[in-house]
């Protein structure tokens, strides 16, 4: 073997839920120029794509970092079972105290997957809709976002 | 530094199966990729290339002599290929794409003469893909 090789497997998973994004700490006129129309009292919803990614060794006697016969039911249970089909801000603990916005439901997302066992989670993107993204690495440092 | 990226796509059938476990394990860990008639993927291959831009012609790479390469290494080799039997760099291994990925990077990475091959990508499906890059610090995953 020559150099050694890193690899990944990502996996895309998807949800739709609903959120609003509103911080009691702010007064109402702050929360309509941070937020704007995301700050709707009814809410509104998007079609989420969660992308995983995994690193580890890659097992000589399967050719997988993991199999997705485990990590698909790990993620099944620790995300778009509790997320899908919900309004995030009422249903989901973690964020009764913060907002759900995307850069928060990464990190809340990152926290869910990072005790799978078979290989290590490395990166979680998620799509809020096909113009914005956005990725949690695991540091606190690094979500970073991209629009487009 | 620049990241150029060129796409290929190629067709292609393979199954999974270890001969070293039982009939039974091999459908315990496979499911139905175990299925021996095999089945196939429009793999999606994408391959970037990293480097400064040559000041003369403002690229890292010619895009066509990529082009050429990969129709070379991968799709001469893969396109409409049955992987567990016609491909004998990924002989004696379970084709899944992390073995792919990886066997591509080591077709590629000699061929790539300006820039340096920074990642490869094989898509098995819309939502599943692997990467192979090289390990910054020689820790973690390899294959």
């Amino acid at each position: 073997m020559s150099k050694p090789l890193k690899l990944s497997l990502t996996r895309r998973y998807r949800f739709a839920a609903s959120h609003r994004l509103y911080s009691p700490d702010f007064s109402e006129a702050e929360n309509k120029r941070l937020y704007g129309k995301c700050g709707n009292p009814y809410g509104h919803g998007h079609n989420y794509v969660v992308e995983v990614t995994i690193t580890g060794t890659v097992d000589d006697e399967t050719g997988m970092i993991a199999n997705l016969g485990e990590l698909d039911p790990f993620v099944e249970r620790a995300v778009i079972e509790p997320f899908d089909q919900r309004y995030l801000n009422e249903e989901i603990a973690e964020f009764k105290g913060s907002v759900p916005t995307t850069e928060n439901i990464c990190r809340e997302i990152f926290r869910r997957l990072e005790t799978f066992p078979a290989a290590r989670l490395e990166r979680v993107r998620i799509e809020e809709t096909s113009n914005n993204s956005f990725e949690y690495t695991g540091d606190l440092e690094t979500v970073q976002g991209s629009a487009g | 530094m620049i990241r150029v990226t060129r796409k290929l796509e190629f067709s292609a059938a393979h199954f999974y199966h270890n001969p070293n476990l039982s009939a039974e394990e091999n459908r315990r860990i496979f499911g139905k990729c175990n299925n021996p008639h095999g089945h196939g993927h429009n793999y999606v291959l994408e391959v970037t290339v990293a480097g400064e831009p040559d000041p003369a012609t403002g690229m890292v790479l010619d895009l066509k002599e990529l082009k050429d390469i990969l129709q070379r290494e991968v799709a001469d080799r893969m396109d409409h290929r049955h992987l567990n039997y016609e491909v004998p760099e990924l002989a004696g291994k379970i084709p899944t794409c992390e073995n792919i990925a990886a066997v591509i990077w080591r077709l590629l990475e000699p061929r790539i003469t300006k820039g340096k091959l920074d990642r490869v990508r094989v898509y098995e499906s819309a939502d599943l893909f692997a990467d192979c890059t090289v390990e910054p610090n020689g820790a973690g995953g390899r294959a």
